[in-house]
């Protein structure tokens, strides 16, 4: 996040709130609803990849994330992501349970403490904000165990992972955690949501288990048109997502939105070239899937990088995942929609890139990467926060989904599984002929 | 009476219901099929995954007649309008119908075609 202040807090006196600044306010009222609008839009994107007697099972588990996610995050996820914020720490408190004492005033996060930040914008602005955040992270693993997960399990699952990995997670780095005072560099999230759910869905989709008949049964996509509008909704969302990170409508926030924009337009060529070189042709589901991961390796990158560097992070980042996506072949785990290939390893592609090209000139929160005149130091701080956020995401999540098989089974079955989840979880016909 | 089926490219359909119309030919169900013979699929492509699609669209056409009428000549009026001289173009079958009924009104049998 762009507005976190190293060091006690500004030494203003006791009681007196920030200025409420309604250019702020207004932007981040409209960047809150582009991050809600990117969930329904993840939905699409994966349903339309999934067979048809899938995609409600698929559209469920996202739009019921924005159900149960809301409510838990509201109840105890803030407090817990954003409680002893500032404190270089590994968890937040239950002091603003249920949202109390979170109003439409401004704050100071952390006054006091290590780190801290001034909020222009309504508290209450910002918590809402970090909901959006907190909904669409555990969704993203629906991809990777797409046809197979039984519905409450995965239920049960998303709940428990928002409280005991993404609110511990995101308070390392968007609460002034241990990772934040290291000085690790994370602007939108390429860490604390895509290596954190790339890593949830590599231990998901290792436990699961293949589905039937992967991978030589024919299993492809029922509708790219969906694909296509989802994946609409998510570039455009990321407007919110990134630029919406700086929490200002200011400059920063102006040089996140182009270099989202930018590494998408990059990535998508990148993939584009790789995959007519390699396979004989470009594809719209390739050029979807490049734009896609541009755009996951530029959220850590957003606020902190200019000029030519999100397009060399974004074409090499679609490069690089267009290879990716074929290591399931290789070391035989059934990713189904690609989470491992798209948002772990873009995520950790941005998250290293970024050691090399953040620019303290774009952003003074920030620091200089390696090809800006920062030394290795900044480098090294990434490297030891995407190790750390992925080692602790992979084994939490294995445990978590190992509890619940043993207890109720996470995996449909045979026949379930054969039927398809709309009817076997949901009841449910997406393409009725009447 | 007799149960004429056809199976032939899509995109022939129109051609085949107006020669079928100018001979005189009623009524037609069309339905959407898929199916190959000596004609090869297709390869798809996603994620670099290939996929081989042995199965071709198709549309079969289905129209009860009366044995008295002209089956052979609907027959090689269908069989024309549908050949592009290309492998995939179809076939052309007949079979007999053991009794037929209009739903509206009850009649059977030739009152019903």
């Amino acid at each position: 996040m762009g507005l976190l202040a190293a060091g006690p807090g500004p030494g203003r006196g006791m009681g007196t709130m920030p200025e409420l600044s309604a250019g702020d306010t207004a932007w981040m009222l409209i960047a809150t609803a582009l991050v809600l609008f990117m969930t329904p839009g993840l939905a699409f994107f994966y349903g339309g990849m999934v067979r048809a007697k899938n995609v409600l099972g698929m559209l469920m588990q996202n739009f019921f994330a924005m159900g149960l996610l809301g409510v838990l995050w509201a109840v105890v996820g803030f407090t817990l992501a954003f409680g002893n914020f500032g404190d270089g720490g590994w968890i937040g408190n239950l002091g603003w349970l249920g949202l109390k004492g979170v109003g439409p005033t401004t704050t100071i996060l952390g006054q006091g403490h290590p780190i801290s930040l001034s909020l222009t914008i309504p508290f209450i602005l910002f918590a809402t904000y970090q909901m959006t955040f907190a909904i669409i992270t555990p969704a993203l693993i629906t991809g990777a165990t797409a046809d197979r997960f039984k519905f409450s399990a995965y239920a049960i699952f998303i709940g428990v992972w928002l409280i005991v990995v993404y609110a511990p997670v995101a308070h390392w780095v968007f609460g002034g955690g241990w990772l934040a005072q290291l000085g690790a560099l994370d602007f939108a999230g390429g860490a604390v949501v895509h290596i954190n759910a790339g890593a949830a869905a590599l231990a998901l989709c290792l436990l699961l288990g293949r589905r039937r008949g992967w991978p030589k049964e024919l299993m492809h996509p029922h509708s790219l048109p969906w694909t296509l509008i989802g994946t609409g909704i998510l570039w455009f969302g990321w407007a919110g997502f990134n630029a919406g990170s700086a929490l200002s409508a200011n400059g920063v926030a102006a040089q996140a939105l182009y270099n989202t924009f930018i590494a998408a337009s990059a990535a998508m060529l990148g993939w584009l070239l790789v995959e007519r070189i390699k396979d004989g042709k470009a594809t719209t589901l390739g050029a979807a899937s490049g734009a896609v991961a541009g755009l996951v390796a530029i959220t850590p990158c957003a606020g902190f990088v200019s000029g030519m560097s999100p397009i060399v992070i974004g074409f090499a980042t679609g490069m690089v995942c267009f290879l990716a996506i074929s290591l399931k072949y290789r070391f035989g785990y059934d990713d189904s929609l690609d989470v491992v290939g798209v948002h772990l390893v873009g995520g950790l592609m941005g998250s290293i890139l970024l050691g090399l090209f953040a620019d303290k000139a774009v952003n003074s929160a920030g620091a200089d990467g390696l090809l800006f005149g920062g030394g290795p130091t900044l480098l090294g701080h990434q490297v030891v926060a995407s190790l750390a956020v992925f080692t602790f995401s992979f084994v939490v999540s294995l445990a978590l989904a190992k509890a619940l098989d043993l207890t109720i089974g996470i995996r449909v079955s045979q026949d379930d599984e054969q039927e398809g989840l709309d009817l076997s979880q949901h009841a449910e016909s997406a393409y009725s002929v009447s | 009476m007799k149960l004429i089926t056809a199976i032939i490219k899509p995109f022939k359909l129109d051609e085949v219901k107006e020669a079928l119309k100018d001979i005189g030919v009623t009524g037609l169900t069309v339905s959407e099929a898929r199916g190959f013979g000596r004609q090869g699929g297709h390869t798809e492509l996603y994620r670099g995954a290939e996929y081989s699609i042995d199965f071709m669209p198709k549309v079969r056409l289905e129209m009860v007649v009366a044995d008295r009428e002209e089956v052979e000549r609907i027959v090689n009026v269908l069989a024309a309008a549908a050949r592009t001289g290309k492998i995939g173009d179809g076939k052309v079958w007949v079979s007999e119908v053991e009794w037929l009924v209009r739903i509206r009104t009850g009649e059977m049998n030739d009152d019903a075609i």
